[in-house]
């Protein structure tokens, strides 16, 4: 019955995704963005000219047909550099957000479904993680765990897990006081089967914008820690450590810190745009209006 | 009133000790991120045996946790944040040494955040779904995602190897050289300051636009109050309460966006501190400073609440 039930519903809703993305040209543009970079990061072989780790002695090399965007200071060709840069920093947003949902998610809804004690004792440990300057905190885990790309988007998902479950234990709190819960709770629905039907799908949504949000953050914080040497460890490119890279010989080659910056800020941009199309799309008091 | 104010003062001050000791809990535990042996960690790859025991010894990790908690909280309150492990010298000096270039450029991003961004958001709101608003509105997104130390790359290229304007680099001690100080903070600070007018500006306005479309600023219209008087006794007296929270948000933004500012105009303040600790794996520094910053930030809070409960008469009873 429910392949039935899907067969269904999913034309519908897909034909209602399209017609979202034709009213909503933030989100179309958005949405595509991203997908191109989905696309580059799969096709980075085929799309780079040359190798993005191989040193030439065409050092600092302007732009020209053979090197599309110049070379670096090592002689390596930027344009590679930049299109192999583009996985490392879907990535590292993707993990860092994964990592804050994993430890955020269980967390706020512990403190919001038990409330009490358990919810005193959580709320005060994320208040007091809150007051920490978020990327200092990322910067001092990543020192603990050890330098590389993955210790430092670790680090970057336990800053963000607090906010996580800040939010989800106000919707965890709203969701529990249904009288659909209660109902459930009155035939002897386990707890936990509460939580998986009810109180998660329903909980859910708002997170779904903040998510999407927070893989503008989680980028922006990639490029800082790559940038201080934190992250992506050389020879493999990452746009924040060719942005330091470049910042050295900028009095030489200025032009080679801007490709990988813009690509940053409209990555972040379509990120960011995204999950504003979301909010005003779930956000029932602004439907009746687009 | 008086007498009220007090022992709300004093019940802030009660709360803010929990917090305080919780995040030096979070930081003393930051050690324990550390995988496998921290001593043999902190001593590098070609330690003898001899030479971990002797760090594990002299760092205390080989006491119970609980003891090495109590010894660094109790050495904490009174001042003594220990020693580096590369220069031997206190972190607490270091810190007090360091922090004055950071803070110039925090608080003064901070300012330029507040100056520019209200009028902003003040603007975009009372010309709600105008040209101008989308214009604020998009400038305001586009200071959201850009990366700051990039902004701030471009702002040296511009300002100070193009036109020669700032200087590239550097800082000067605020209570020798004043207007040197303001010189060389400028750049630093309007790149720090570049998320906070976009977050004030934004905020700001929505929070202004709900208060203009509210019940009780039609009445206030309907009785033929002039539109400026609205704005400024009760559109901004309202929306003064999220300005604060957003001037909260924003400053703990900047004191960490200061890692990679600092590193940009080669500062050498707390933020570079700690990252080169992170980097050599100098804990006692990484400790000390991030304890610091923390304070600054919880102090901050405690302040902006004070404001709240000026602002907000139902926030003293609460």
């Amino acid at each position: 019955m429910d392949t039935t039930t899907k067969a269904i519903a999913t034309p519908g809703r897909f034909i209602s995704f399209l017609n979202w993305l034709r009213s909503d040209l933030r989100a179309a543009l958005s949405l595509g963005y991203l997908l191109l970079l989905v696309i580059v990061s799969v096709a980075a072989p085929l799309i780079a000219t040359h190798s993005p780790i191989a040193q030439t002695p065409d050092y600092l090399a302007p732009a020209d047909a053979t090197y599309l965007l110049g070379t670096d200071d090592l002689g390596r060709d930027v344009f590679s550099r930049v299109i192999y840069g583009t996985p490392m920093s879907l990535i590292a947003s993707f993990t860092a957000v994964g990592v804050g949902l994993a430890i955020g998610l269980p967390f706020g809804m512990m403190a919001g479904y038990m409330g009490g004690w358990v919810d005193i004792v959580i709320s005060r440990v994320i208040d007091t993680l809150l007051s920490f300057p978020g990327i200092v905190l990322a910067v001092a885990v990543t020192g603990a765990l050890g330098i590389g790309l993955t210790n430092a988007m670790i680090a970057v998902g336990i800053v963000f897990a607090p906010n996580i479950a800040r939010l989800i234990r106000i919707q965890t709190i709203v969701v529990k006081n249904q009288l659909y819960v209660d109902a459930a709770r009155s035939f002897g629905m386990p707890v936990h089967r509460i939580i998986l039907r009810h109180v998660v799908p329903n909980a859910i949504q708002p997170v779904i914008v903040q998510v999407t949000v927070m893989l503008a953050g989680a980028l922006l914080a990639e490029a800082s820690l790559s940038f201080l040497g934190l992250g992506v460890q050389p020879p493999w490119p990452s746009w924040g450590q060719m942005l330091a890279r470049g910042y050295t010989y900028m009095e030489i080659a200025p032009e080679q810190m801007y490709v990988p910056g813009i690509a940053i800020l409209l990555t972040a941009l379509a990120y960011n745009g995204l999950g504003e199309s979301l909010r005003a799309r779930l956000d029932p008091t602004r439907r009746a209006g687009r | 009133m008086q007498n009220q104010f007090l022992r709300f003062l004093l019940w802030r001050m009660v709360q803010f000790l929990p917090v305080v000791a919780m995040a030096t809990l979070t930081i003393f535990s930051l050690i324990q991120l550390v995988p496998g042996d921290p001593a043999a960690t902190i001593a590098g790859e070609y330690a003898t045996a001899e030479n971990i025991e002797a760090i594990r010894h002299s760092l205390g990790l080989d006491r119970p946790l609980w003891e090495q908690y109590g010894i660094w909280l109790w050495n904490a309150a009174q001042g003594d944040l220990s020693n580096s492990l590369l220069s031997g010298l206190p972190v607490m000096d270091e810190v007090l040494r360091r922090l004055p270039s950071t803070l110039t450029i925090a608080v003064l991003a901070l300012c330029i955040a507040v100056i520019v961004g209200v009028p902003l958001g003040v603007l975009a709101a009372t010309r709600a779904d105008t040209m101008l608003d989308r214009l604020v509105t998009g400038i305001a997104s586009l200071g959201v995602a850009v990366p700051n130390f990039w902004l701030g790359m471009i702002l040296v290229s511009i300002f100070a190897l193009g036109f020669g304007w700032f200087p590239t680099t550097g800082a000067r001690p605020i209570s020798e050289d004043f207007w040197g100080a303001l010189h060389h903070a400028a750049l630093p600070a309007a790149t720090l300051a570049t998320g906070g007018i976009a977050e004030i500006a934004r905020q700001l306005r929505s929070s202004l636009i709900e208060v203009l479309q509210s019940q009780y600023v039609r009445t206030l219209r309907a009785k033929g109050l002039p539109n400026y008087l609205i704005l400024w006794k009760h559109g901004l007296r309202n929306a003064a309460l999220t300005l604060l929270t957003v001037i909260g948000l924003v400053f703990n933004h900047m004191l960490g966006a200061t890692v990679a500012t600092e590193a940009v105009f080669a500062i050498s303040g707390t933020g570079s501190m700690i990252v080169n600790a992170a980097i050599n794996k100098d804990f006692p520094v990484v400790q000390g400073a991030v304890f610091v910053l923390v304070l600054i930030v919880i102090v901050m809070n405690l302040i902006i609440d004070l404001f709240y409960s000026l602002l907000d008469p139902r926030v003293k009873k609460g």
